[in-house]
């Protein structure tokens, strides 16, 4: 009874806090949906309708697709190698002060958003495909960091152990006893992210980093809806094709 | 013991296949890295280095003056108040399109053990509907919604509340499938309406899951709400849009600072209420 | 002398004794079984020998060295030069036989050698050769989670005959074999060791199998030696204080009848 009481409690809290968002951002729903923005909008629907198919468009458009893959791949890559490295600090094997130095720094890289880094990379770099690699790279390096990190700390130490007890040194030791023990984890969750980064790599050119997401926001800038239309399609193209495969593959890989 | 060795014993028959499968990836490692115009060296030139030089320096210390902390205060209420408004708002859309989505529901599946083919053909475009809302990035739906309506965090709800609507709809309809169907099977059987049989037979033994994974797209959505302001959506992520182009170092490590705190605090919300509501 | 050891006591961190006042000494051309009942600490003994642990005190040198002395270089090529076959096979489940096997040479190898040879095996004909010593070599380039367990033991002993060591120490070698196999696995141990003319110390919980096959058998008991005597100079008296009140009165009583047996077969 007192469960439910309090549970009751808690839900009228969260409506009240709905209800108070609405009233603090001033929705005006009503000038919204008045007639004049209403057909402003409309017209702004339409014009994106329909899209521009002709053949140079989409060839610019395949190459948007190629370099939004590429970023998202090289970027990862990147990720993959460098978390693997910063990895074996975070789990320890190196002494408990770099443990906590190297934890520290994947939080932080983790913790900033891939659109954050891109921006600070376009600043770095240039405007271009290279600041969204490095942004994914960036950031899954803290994700994978820490995942990679967590797979070496679960992994039984009896393999190593016994060959540096017959003489092998550490680096041996855990290339043959630790290391064929996480490669299944570690490229399992580079692969996972991979899925993800495409969707990011795609957005992050929004800010200037490439790929299908800068070819949509020039468009949108110079007002060229149709074309814009395309680069949408082909975006949703490019996830639907990868969801699916990546579905495909994760059922046969059981 | 025979000897049958043959000169195939001593060969390595993984050999070929890694060779190969290392001569693939090289291979496209090649025309990727052309295609993100992969060149460290940049990073080291006189002008970016000169660019990032002047930014970093400014990083420290990060801006906490009384006015700039009222501005972060505010926009973080923004951040939260997108989100939270744009939550709501998807589950208005969520709920109905989960219900006619999912196949619990169907009165033709209590006979032939499928759903007839009207009722597929009812379900499957609302289907359709909800993996299109969900696989276009939310920030496309902000960067449309801002030309479309103007600057500012009404383009950031209504971008959460398309997409949103889209995984909390198919996350939804599967939870419903996922429960035991007992209760709402008995109910349709003895006639009750489709409502009904959901209130009575589905919601009790779903609410639990549902409202875990609503809280968790709650945290994602207070995050999402950040990332669209960089397009111009408000709240916070509009403020390190400006903060940055205006190279205020300082203002930008307070506002990734309170952006750290947010999410922090987000989870701990999220988690709190879901052990006190399921 | 390979192995001697003098006054050594073993205390486990948390304050257990595990061997107390251990005096041994083992040449090359022994070969001795440790038995005892479980947590004698026939285990502990072998690992002190393998100098994965360090005695708490006492004296204890193996090929003439102590290595409670040595610096972590000379240490790694003296554990190079002793290998120990684990009761359970410390194998990755996804790594290759032959390069398990190989991995006995890592301490013997250098680094890029090493790296070398996990993208392709530098040595598959010797790795063939200790593998069909055991009847394995066709599971030469199968996955070490893909064979039985009695063929991961003895995986585990082709990695340390790779090894050529010169002190080849076994913890419960067999443990995992059928009866056949478990014999014919301890007389192809002796006539290697005996071949390479190198010390063979295996730990057994099959009395039979100890008396049968090794000539020299050291009792164990609560860490303390209790006999150290040639294989046909143990009588009835010395397996009943070995076994008996352990607290494992009944497994003590077969282990004393099956031990009899033996003693009986071989004065028949």
């Amino acid at each position: 009874m007192k469960q439910s009481l309090s549970a009751a409690l808690w839900l009228l809290a969260i409506v009240a806090a709905v209800v108070a968002s609405f009233a603090y951002l001033q929705l005006d729903f009503a000038s919204l949906f008045s007639t004049d923005s209403r057909a402003q909008m409309l017209d702004y629907a339409g014009s994106f309708f329909p899209p521009n198919t002709s053949a140079g468009w989409l060839s610019k458009l395949w190459q948007g697709t190629l370099e939004t893959l590429a970023i998202s791949a090289i970027g990862t890559l990147l990720a993959a190698f460098f978390g693997a490295l910063f990895s074996l600090l975070a789990a320890g094997r190196l002494g408990n002060m770099a443990k906590a130095l190297c934890r520290l720094l994947l939080n932080a890289l983790r913790s900033v958003p891939e659109l954050v880094w891109a921006a600070l990379m376009v600043l770095a770099a240039g405007l271009g495909p290279f600041a969204g690699t490095l942004a994914i790279a960036l950031h899954t390096t803290g994700v994978l960091g820490r995942l990679f990190a967590e797979a070496l700390e679960n992994t039984p130490p009896e393999p190593a152990n016994a060959l540096r007890a017959a003489g092998a040194s550490a680096t041996t030791a855990f290339l043959y006893g630790t290391l064929p023990g996480v490669i299944p984890q570690w490229l399992a969750y580079t692969l996972y992210r991979w899925e993800n980064n495409i969707r990011m790599a795609a957005v992050l050119g929004f800010v200037g980093a490439g790929g299908l997401g800068q070819m949509l926001h020039v468009t949108l800038s110079l007002f060229q809806q149709s074309k814009a239309m395309s680069v949408i399609l082909a975006m949703l193209a490019m996830v639907l094709l990868v969801d699916a495969l990546s579905g495909w593959l994760r059922a046969r890989l059981g | 013991m025979p000897v049958t060795a043959t000169r195939a014993h001593w060969h390595d028959p993984a050999a070929t296949p890694r060779a190969l499968l290392t001569l693939a990836l090289l291979l496209v490692l090649w025309p990727g890295l052309q295609l993100t115009e992969f060149r460290p060296q940049i990073l080291f030139n006189a002008q970016n280095r000169e660019v990032m030089g002047r930014f970093l320096a400014g990083f420290w210390p990060p801006d906490t003056s009384a006015e700039f902390l009222l501005m972060l205060g505010r926009a973080t209420l923004e951040t939260l108040a997108m989100a939270t408004a744009g939550l709501a708002l998807a589950l208005l859309l969520a709920i109905p399109l989960s219900l006619i989505a999912t196949r619990t529901l169907s009165i033709s599946a209590l006979f032939s053990g499928r759903p007839s083919r009207t009722g597929r053909l009812l379900r499957y475009p609302v289907r359709f509907v909800l993996i299109v809302l969900r696989s276009i990035p939310e920030i496309v739906w902000a960067l449309l919604f801002v030309r479309a309506v103007g600057l500012g965090p009404t383009a950031g709800v209504l971008a959460i509340a398309i997409t949103y609507s889209g995984m909390l709809g198919k996350v939804y309809a599967e939870i419903y499938e996922s429960v035991d169907p007992q209760p709402a099977r008995a109910l349709l059987q003895s006639g009750s309406s489709r409502l009904a049989a959901f209130l009575y037979g589905v919601l009790p033994n779903a609410a639990q899951e549902l409202t875990s994974y609503t809280l968790y797209r709650w945290e994602c959505a207070v995050r999402a709400s950040v990332i669209m302001g960089f397009v111009g959506a408000g709240g916070l992520g509009q403020m390190i849009d400006l903060s940055m182009r205006m190279f205020a170092g300082g203002e930008v490590v307070s506002i990734l600072l309170t952006f750290l705190l947010l999410v922090l605090l987000a989870d701990q919300i999220s988690q709190q209420l879901r052990k006190r509501l399921a | 002398m390979s192995i001697s050891l003098t006054g050594v006591v073993y205390t486990h961190p948390n304050g257990m004794r595990a061997l107390s006042d251990i005096n041994l000494s083992i040449k090359a051309d022994e070969q001795v079984a440790i038995i005892g009942s479980s947590g004698a600490g026939k285990t502990t003994l072998l690992k002190l020998l393998a100098t994965s642990l360090l005695s708490s005190s006492g004296d204890l040198q193996l090929l003439q060295h102590n290595p409670a002395q040595l610096s972590a270089r000379a240490l790694r090529q003296l554990r190079s030069r002793i290998g120990l076959i684990h009761q359970s096979p410390p194998l990755p489940p996804r790594q290759r036989v032959v390069t398990a096997v190989l991995a006995g040479r890592l301490g013997q190898w250098s680094l890029a050698r090493a790296c070398l040879s996990l993208c392709y095996p530098s040595d598959i004909e010797g790795a063939r050769a200790e593998l069909s010593r055991l009847d394995l070599a066709e599971k030469l380039f199968e996955r070490c989670d893909q064979v039985s367990g009695g063929q991961q033991q003895r995986i585990g002993i082709a990695r340390v005959l790779y090894q050529k060591p010169d002190i080849m120490l076994a913890d419960e070698p067999v443990s995992a074999m059928d009866p056949v196999l478990a014999e014919h696995t301890l007389s192809i141990l002796g006539s290697i060791a005996r071949e390479r003319g190198v010390p063979l110390i295996a730990s057994l919980h099959a009395v039979e199998l100890a008396l049968k096959h090794f000539p020299r058998v050291i009792g164990l008991r609560a860490g303390e030696i209790l006999f150290d005597k040639r294989a046909d100079a143990i009588s009835q008296q010395d397996l009943d204080a070995l076994y008996l009140n352990t607290g494992l009165d009944d497994t003590a009583d077969q282990y004393a009848a099956a031990a009899n047996n033996s003693l009986r077969s071989r004065c028949l």
